[in-house]
């Protein structure tokens, strides 16, 4: 699936974009997250405050316990600014 | 009823917008237009642009979804709604939003409604540049209780 991040988890994260595999374990949002931070440093650093985090998948606006199987398209987000 | 959304780059000009909306028509009896401008100081601090982020696709969806829903709510006659991205100067427009009805307090109401979901709904990020360097805007509380007071009881909304 592919994973798409903005703003500053765009910048702490340090791609704008990726596609990852995670492993079945990984069934929803907040899982993929805590997958996600193992990672790596900037992974953490981007993911350190989890109640910071928004989620959409495929373009809609989801919650953390939200399951990840069928996505396309996950994105992760502070929340927003807009307006 | 007419629905235009834009995001753009350029900016826009709210009274054309809104002559667009109503013009050949009769059945309009009230437009309400806001417009969003960015200002030159953002927590006393003096700024010199502001940069703002989208997610493309998902932006207009959100929007999409807003007009829907404020259609359903408010018997609206025509609304446009124009959000700019990228790059933009102190005194420049950030958004703008018309409403139109047959009734002014229908024009009000969704015009506020739809911009109280603008903020918080729609994904945006507005970056601030000033003479210290570049810093993300941070979401208020304010915000999400201007679009919390629109809830309905029981209703339910994805990802609060």
């Amino acid at each position: 699936m592919k994973l798409v991040y903005f703003a500053w988890v765009r910048e702490r994260v340090g791609k704008a974009e990726e596609d990852i595999e995670p492993p079945a374990s990984v069934r929803t949002v907040a899982e993929l997250i805590g997958w996600l931070t193992g990672r790596g440093d900037e992974y953490a650093h981007a993911f350190e405050h989890p109640k910071s985090i928004r989620a959409a998948i495929d373009k809609t606006h989801v919650k953390s316990d939200t399951a990840i199987a069928g996505a396309r398209e996950i994105a992760f987000f502070p929340p927003m600014t807009g307006g | 009823m007419q629905a235009t959304i834009r995001l753009q780059r350029e900016d826009f000009d709210a009274a054309a917008e809104a002559a667009a909306l109503t013009r050949g028509r009769t059945d309009i009896g009230a437009v309400v237009t806001f417009a969003g401008i960015c200002r030159g100081a953002e927590s006393g601090e003096p700024i010199a642009a502001l940069t703002l982020e989208h997610y493309p696709g998902m932006a207009e969806a959100e929007i999409a979804r807003h007009v829907k829903d404020a259609q359903a709510r408010w018997p609206l006659l025509g609304v446009t709604v124009i959000h700019r991205y990228g790059r933009i100067a102190p005194g420049e427009n950030i958004v703008l939003v018309i409403a139109a009805s047959s009734h002014r307090q229908a024009a009000f109401a969704a015009a506020e409604f739809l911009m109280d979901y603008l903020k918080t709904r729609a994904p945006f990020w507005k970056q601030v540049e000033s003479k210290t360097g570049t810093a993300w805007i941070e979401a208020t509380d304010d915000d999400d209780a201007a679009a919390a007071r629109w809830r309905k009881p029981g209703g339910s909304e994805a990802a609060d």
